[in-house]
């Protein structure tokens, strides 16, 4: 009788314990396609976005809608997977969408010169806002659509500068 | 009554599938079909216009290597193409960043940049790949196919 009992009791630990995890694994599929297809939140920081994002580091969160349905503009902060290291993701402007003629200062440190350049089919021109301290497109050409992982709509942190960003200042 | 409730349980089990199989599929692994016989003979070995997307091969597809962005020469890849992000292509991995490549076009030896790989279809008379549009970004690849599962169908 014992052993029936005990084993009765394991049986409704388990079963217990099972539907727990799947509350939790329910919770984490749910966490999973949140972050995936609607938005996700993500730290920015860095000298290439001044004045529009701190050094130290915002906290801003990216919508994920609008890079699925090809609604991303110029002017438009994204963050973009970099073509050059693919486990980083930058956060910079769109400048230029396929087919526009975009003008840029290569190097604005050494010279004023100015190239042009037609954004080819299926790619993006990004830059950072700070165009001295910036990696970007001008660096690495334009980047393929398909790495935009999201467009950013609102800063979160820190609190005084709770709100969207602001367009670029010219 | 009772067909409501009937109706709301099964309404929340469907839900709590699709989310858990959504996350899978995204994670873990999924099933794609293969078209077009860039890749023949290693997929799709006969086209058969008649039978048309009956006769595709499945392939089971693995997502772990996105976590690293590890692949090797000789991986079969899905990856988005570089002109059109909602076209997806399935090529094998011929260059790694730092490759040399040879173009027998243009008689010419590239190295294949940082952060890019250069893919080739097994059928090269009839594959559209690096050989047309370049290196394509390392981050585009989607993810790596094992070809553990390869259902034909009849």
């Amino acid at each position: 009788m014992g052993v029936r009992n005990q084993l009765s009791l394991f049986v409704t630990f388990a079963k217990e314990g099972f539907e727990k995890s799947l509350l939790v694994g329910k919770f984490f599929c749910c966490l999973h396609v949140v972050n995936t297809y609607v938005c996700t939140p993500a730290l920015a920081y860095g000298p290439s976005m001044l004045p529009t994002i701190n050094l130290t580091g915002d906290l801003v969160l990216a919508e994920r809608i609008s890079t699925r349905f090809n609604k991303v503009c110029p002017g438009d902060v994204v963050l973009v997977r970099s073509p050059v290291v693919p486990r980083r993701i930058v956060t910079k402007r769109v400048i230029g969408m396929e087919g526009d003629r975009v003008s840029y200062v290569a190097d604005p440190k050494s010279s004023d010169k100015f190239e042009t350049v037609v954004v080819p089919k299926g790619h993006v021109w990004i830059e950072g806002d700070n165009f001295y301290e910036s990696n970007d497109s001008r660096k690495f050409g334009a980047v393929p659509y398909g790495l935009i992982e999201g467009r950013v709509f609102l800063r979160i942190w820190p609190p005084k500068d709770f709100g969207s960003l602001g367009r670029r200042a010219e | 009554m009772a067909a409501q409730n009937f109706l709301w349980s099964f309404t929340k089990n469907c839900f709590t599938f699709g989310l858990i199989g959504l996350t899978i599929s995204d994670r873990y692994a999924s099933i794609v079909p293969v078209r077009g016989s860039s890749m023949s003979p290693t997929f799709n070995l006969t086209t058969d216009s008649f039978m048309g997307s009956l006769s595709d091969d499945y392939v089971l597809v693995e997502k772990f290597c996105l976590q690293k962005y590890k692949f090797s020469h000789g991986d079969v890849i899905v990856f988005c193409s570089p002109s059109n992000h909602k076209e997806k292509h399935v090529k094998r991995i011929i260059g790694l960043p730092g490759d040399w490549i040879g173009t027998p076009m243009t008689n010419d030896v590239m190295k294949v940049p940082n952060g890019h790989c250069w893919v080739e279809g097994d059928n090269p008379s009839s594959s559209l790949d690096s050989r047309s549009f370049g290196p394509v970004k390392s981050t585009m690849p989607y993810i790596r196919l094992k070809k553990l599962l390869k259902l034909l169908l009849w």
